[in-house]
């Protein structure tokens, strides 16, 4: 079980996985997630789903190396297995449960940043293949770490790209993007903001400024990612919500995105650490 | 004839050495030991110790067979209504079953049934074990939902009547709260939590880790496109509660279950684990139960200084005696009839200090117990770095949620009548799940019960 079938390494530090996980690829759906535990004494890692595939019996996972733990992972190998894998967790997105004719009306502006245009793509994927009008921002610091963008391109109706420097598509942020192309004309119903917390607080303002409903994806720490630790806690509209199982999709209008931030840095002193003492485990014998 | 000699003592670690450790509080019997205690026991005609225990152990004849030295002879008995005896002989609460109803504690001290169990578990498992008989199979599937107390039970009975039955595990470890919750110092893991899940396995249970039922795969799809013809639902009692005071979201306030998982199942006290924890020098932990207990224990092996923040005074403390006396030898400070308001952060969102109200006990509310009541006025703060929430917990909404027929009460526990058998056919559920937050050894019981009517029905089919 669990074992990695293809590994690619998108950027020097972004790696995807296709990974075996049968029970896991029949039931996922857009916007969940699911975790992996790479081995007997890793951390259980929340990471997004940006794929799956019922009949191969299979997830793809897109991880990028932070810290020891997601260094673990990429140092996984094809015929390799993790310990654990489990999921698919949190609740599907919305627009998977919405009556097909008022879907039929909106038109999507996904906000992709980073290593987080890796769950953005089953998104467009499955609206796009219902018909249903997609476009997609992919933004990253600069060209190298772009991510997905054949793949995006082939299930979307316009992809825009954007750099803060400005090495590759529109020079600056996703926020300058989505304002310039409201500004040209361009009409949505509905932006879905997956990145950074940071990015993720941004891309609000600027929806707000807009007058445009955003949906945002928080990746809030987590252990059991079932609803039993509560680290997941996050302030939404004033009431404390569990991200694991409520989330991890929220109205971003109403995220503390400030407070979200500094519960996701909660552990940084441990993580630091960590890091130091940590011995790569590549070519693991065991 | 009964000898009439008191209690045979305990041995345990010295407070101050295990106050930094994570090894086993308390030592056991030795078989000397063991069989000189068991010989206190009557023998009585009418045994009112098997009836105080929910699975209905037959107290009088494993003892019976400790004294003459036959301690295979013991297990084998005991292995007729538990599975768990080594977690049992050190968790339940004994004090208010066997215990409480043994004859000898209306005078004296009671026969100590639940260190004679442990040692029994114990002894017995270094012992080369006769292979269990196998029941004749029956052909028919059933799915146990959880890996707890309740579900190893259920589906431990079930097994040795010859069902085919598989255990679906939502963590990536068996045993549910025993591995998550209860600490290492109370229940050795690898020793003995491990080797008991390992003989249900034995009895030909299949546990498949790593399902979230409700999420990865649902009762009817068990059901309808996997062939089990019945289900049990031992989910627990798994989502913690918070006081919705200000300051919770603060960092530094964990719940117990986050703080309790994190040390238990992911091993983050020990270095070669990769999972954080963070203690820090002073711990309030807000609760009086179990919970509290450990949670509190634990942070002060990981080198805090804890106090425990409760409401009421000690004596309605709902923790066990023993493990309120163990917290105190070890230096944990007990901060009574006292109510956090808020907690206070500094400037980086972090904890720096809980506020809490001293309170007096006013007239007695339903339960029978005095009602705290607040003192104007008196706020003060107790300056912590961490604050740790245990104030008990409810069930997972996951299957109720994702299950057509399912009803559940007002609290979210699953409606299941004595039987077990929810408003599902076919279904049933027993432990925490249904009761709310209680014992190991009554979702155990529940487990037990809930097989016997699942064995009924699935005859009646």
């Amino acid at each position: 079980m669990y074992k990695i079938l293809k590994k690619e390494m998108l950027t020097p530090t972004i790696c995807r996985m296709e990974v075996e996980a049968p029970r896991l690829a029949a039931a996922a759906l857009p916007g969940q997630f699911l975790i992996v535990r790479a081995d007997e004494k890793g951390e259980r890692i929340p990471l997004t789903i940006s794929d799956f595939d019922a009949k191969r019996g299979t997830v793809t996972i897109v991880t990028q190396q932070i810290g020891a733990s997601s260094a673990d992972i990429i140092a996984f190998e094809p015929g390799e297995a993790f310990a654990d894998v489990v999921g698919p967790l949190g609740l599907p997105s919305e627009f998977v449960e919405m009556d097909p004719e008022q879907l039929g009306r909106m038109r999507y502006i996904f906000i992709a940043g980073g290593v987080g245009t890796a769950p953005v793509y089953p998104q467009a994927k499955w609206l796009h293949e219902r018909g249903v009008a997609v476009d997609v921002i992919i933004g990253a610091k600069t060209k190298d770490l772009l991510i997905y963008k054949e793949e995006m391109a082939a299930v979307c109706d316009n992809l825009f790209i954007c750099t803060d420097d400005g090495s590759e598509g529109f020079h600056g942020m996703v926020t300058a993007l989505l304002e310039k192309l409201v500004a040209d004309g361009r009409s949505y119903t509905q932006a879905v903001a997956i990145g950074p917390m940071i990015m993720m607080k941004f891309t609000t303002l600027t929806a707000k400024k807009l007058g445009l409903p955003i949906t945002v994806s928080l990746n809030t720490l987590m252990v059991d990612g079932t609803g039993m630790c509560g680290a997941c806690r996050v302030s939404v509209g004033g009431k404390t919500r569990f991200a694991c199982v409520e989330g991890p999709e929220f109205d971003g209008y109403l995220v503390d995105f400030d407070e979200a931030m500094r519960r996701q840095g909660q552990y940084k002193a441990e993580e630091a650490e960590a890091n130091e003492k940590h011995v790569c485990k590549i070519g693991r014998g065991k | 004839m009964a000898n009439r000699i008191p209690r045979v003592p305990v041995r345990e670690q010295d407070p101050k050495v295990r106050a930094t450790n994570f090894e086993e509080v308390c030592y056991g019997y030795n078989k000397e030991e063991a069989m000189l205690e068991a010989s206190r026991c009557l023998n009585c005609r009418n045994p009112r110790c098997i009836s105080a225990c929910p699975v209905g152990l037959q107290i009088p004849r494993f003892i019976a067979e400790v004294v003459a030295g036959n301690i295979a002879g013991a297990a084998a008995v005991i292995a007729e209504d538990s599975s768990l005896p080594a977690v049992c002989g050190r968790v339940c609460p004994q004090e208010t079953q066997c215990e409480g109803s043994c004859v000898l504690g209306v005078k004296g001290e009671p026969v100590a049934i639940g260190k004679l169990e442990r040692f029994v578990a114990d002894y017995s498992r270094e012992l080369e074990k006769p292979a269990a008989e196998k029941a004749e199979k029956k052909g028919k599937k059933v799915a146990v939902i959880g890996s707890g107390p309740a579900g190893l039970a259920c589906a431990s009975d079930l097994a040795k009547w010859g069902y085919d039955v598989t255990i679906f595990e939502a963590l990536h470890k068996a045993g549910g709260v025993l591995e998550y919750g209860i600490p290492e110092f109370r229940l050795p893991k690898e020793k003995v939590l491990r080797h008991e899940i390992d003989a249900v396995r034995e009895l030909g249970v299949k546990i498949e880790t790593n399902v979230i039922v409700g999420r990865t795969i649902t009762i009817d799809s068990l059901m309808d496109q996997e062939g089990f013809e019945a289900v049990f639902i031992g989910t627990g009692a798994g989502l913690p509660k918070f006081m919705n005071i200000p300051g919770e979201n603060l960092c530094g306030v964990f719940s117990a279950n986050e703080f309790l998982t994190r040390n238990n199942l992911m091993k983050a006290w020990r270095e070669d684990y990769l999972t954080p924890i963070h203690a820090g020098k002073k711990v309030c932990v807000v609760g009086g139960g179990n919970v509290a207990m450990d949670a509190a224990r634990t942070a002060l092996r990981l080198g805090a200084e804890v106090h425990i923040v409760y409401r009421r005074t000690e004596a309605e403390l709902p923790a066990r005696r023993e493990e309120v006396h163990h917290a105190k030898e070890e230096g944990i400070i007990f901060d009574l009839l006292t109510n956090p308001v808020e907690v206070i952060g500094d400037e980086k969102g972090w904890v720096k200090a809980l506020k809490c109200i001293r309170m007096e006990l006013g007239e007695p509310d339903e339960s029978g117990r005095r009602s705290p009541v607040p003192i104007a006025g008196s706020e003060f703060e107790i300056p912590t770095e961490t604050v740790i929430m245990a104030l008990g917990t409810s069930p997972n909404p996951l299957i109720s949620k994702t299950t057509k027929g399912l009803e559940t009460t007002r609290r979210g526990c699953l409606v299941a009548d004595e039987a077990g058998a929810t408003t599902r056919p076919g279904v049933f559920a027993g432990g925490d799940a249904v009761t709310g937050a209680a014992t190991v050894i009554l979702a155990m019981g529940a487990g037990r019960t809930a097989a016997k009517a699942i064995d009924a029905y699935l005859k009646q089919k």
